[in-house]
């Protein structure tokens, strides 16, 4: 008796877990659980912010602990004329312009912004698959460029444009202005103390050091400061949320 | 004192939350495995670097790497055929993900929303364990429980039917409890702690975790292990479940059940 109840009980079981498992993709096509499913990452983005000061630094290295090789995602080269031409170059003609909300908005050449002040960091690069590259980046704080083309109080959030397109859309990324004022935020245009490659976003890249790899924006064209994320692509602040379920906050 | 349940209500509440949440966590967490199969000691390692373990996988077949030993693993890991028939070269098969078809994204939603009830569950079951002293009660080790002749007479005590049967409603032996506390203090608070290590935000607000833990890379290893340690707890809870009278003890765990006095 007992060995056929508890035979009964395994294949139960058995059924059990297989309804769970379509049940769970019944779960995640549903937007209104999809909705809740994405309410921690409004917990993540509180918790995070609130644990430390505002300004913590993420952990920085010595040379001894740089990756042999440091990998590359995404996008590995544009692909388009115009950004071959300018490549083979040397970015002389690249231009970083500043639109939106800024009482100066203007534009930097490579040059212009190798004759700022620079900042040299070594940081540990988390993409979101999980693995880690620890690389060298040279670059210029953006909170210079920022008082330099003098955002207005109105702006909320920086968007970053690029030369790449991924699926025939345009990337393009954004933060906040407290990650924006962040000192280890910065528009980096060496890695490892050699001009970026190209496969790493050559010539201008974003570092926004507490946030994983899809935020670090390559192939940067320009700063668009906006009071509200709704009007650009679909409104998510970004490819990979307005493409997939990425979150906008990537602090974990 | 009155006659005490098997287990009290904040016990069976959390036993049940957590369950479901360490089975939505582990299933988001292969999901998230997948996107990049391969782990690594020390603070960074991406594909250039050496893997103690990964999953391999091509058209033809899939593979688990341990260090330098290779174990073939098609049908399982690295290639496996879907409910349509088709292979597909993801290392853990969709049966054992969430959501059943690939999607970094989704997954990784799944993960932080039941990361933060079992969290939450998990500080509230100790707090209120503590408080109402089923930890000091019902799981706490007395000295003569460490004696290796009393450790090794619960140990063979797991090994014989009739012993595991007629344990049923009495205290817990040294042998469960030493699991349980292993489970309760050590695997689930790792489980929070490696994955909070691997966050860059946390990074940056208690950078005393990577140096804990030896690294982003050595955490996320840590966290794979320990979710595997805990499938081995399940499984072998599973199997003392069942061979002790699965009905009468999952029954105990829904309505509290009723404890035996102790037999000496």
């Amino acid at each position: 008796m007992t060995i056929i109840t508890r035979r009964k009980l395994i294949s139960s079981a058995a059924i059990g877990a297989g309804s769970l498992l379509s049940g769970c993709d019944a779960l995640n096509r549903s937007p209104a659980f999809q909705d809740m499913l994405a309410s921690a990452e409004t917990a993540n983005f509180t918790v995070q912010r609130a644990l430390g000061d505002r300004m913590e630094l993420a952990s920085e290295y010595d040379l001894v602990d740089l990756s042999p090789k440091f990998r590359a995602n995404g996008t590995r080269d544009p692909g388009t004329a115009d950004y071959a031409a300018s490549a083979a170059q040397g970015f002389a003609n690249w231009r970083l312009r500043f639109t939106g909300l800024f009482a100066k908005p203007q534009q930097f050449s490579l040059a212009a912004l190798q004759s700022l002040p620079q900042r040299t960091q070594i940081t540990r690069h988390d993409c979101v698959e999980g693995w880690s590259a620890i690389g060298q980046w040279t670059g210029v704080p953006l909170k210079i460029l920022l008082d330099l083309a003098q955002l207005k109080s109105s702006a909320k959030f920086l968007v970053f444009h690029c030369a790449d397109r991924l699926g025939g859309r345009p990337y393009y990324e954004s933060i906040d202005l407290i990650d924006g004022f962040h000192p280890q935020t910065m528009l980096a245009h060496r890695l490892n103390g050699e001009p970026l490659p190209i496969e790493n976003g050559a010539p201008l890249r974003l570092r926004v050091e507490r946030q994983l790899g899809y935020k670090q924006a390559k192939y940067v064209t320009g700063i668009e400061a906006v009071a509200s994320l709704a009007g650009i692509g679909e409104g998510k602040g970004g490819y990979w949320q307005d493409v997939a379920n990425y979150e906008w906050y990537a602090g974990i | 004192m009155p006659t005490r349940k098997r287990h009290r209500l904040t016990t069976r509440l959390w036993h049940w939350i957590n369950a479901l949440c360490l089975v939505v966590l582990l299933m988001s967490g292969l999901t998230i495995f997948n996107a990049h199969p391969r782990l690594y000691w020390g603070e960074y390692g991406a594909n250039d670097d050496y893997a103690w373990m990964a999953v391999g996988s091509s058209e033809r077949m899939g593979y688990l790497r341990l260090g330098e030993l290779r174990l073939e693993t098609t049908g399982f890991l690295g290639n496996w055929q879907d409910s349509q028939g088709r292979t597909q070269t993801w290392a853990f098969p969709g049966w054992a993900t969430i959501p059943s078809s690939y999607s970094l994204a989704d997954g990784r939603r799944w993960h932080f929303f039941f990361a933060w009830i079992f969290s939450f569950g998990l500080g509230f079951f100790m707090l209120r364990s503590l408080w109402n002293r089923h930890i000091f009660r019902d799981l706490h080790m007395r000295r003569k429980e460490w004696r290796p002749s009393h450790l090794w007479r619960s140990f063979r005590n797991h090994m014989s039917l009739r012993a595991i049967r007629h344990s049923v409603g009495e205290d817990y032996n040294s042998i469960q409890k030493l699991s349980y506390i292993g489970v309760i203090f050590v695997l689930l608070p790792l489980m929070i702690f490696t994955g909070l290590t691997m966050s860059p935000a946390m990074d940056a607000n208690w950078p005393i975790l990577t140096n804990l833990f030896g690294g982003r890379q050595s955490a996320r290893s840590l966290h794979f292990i320990a979710a595997f340690l805990l499938v081995l707890f399940f499984l072998i809870h599973m199997v003392m479940v069942l061979l002790s009278g699965p009905f009468r003890q999952i029954g105990a765990m829904i309505s509290g059940g009723e404890r035996k006095e102790p037999s000496r």
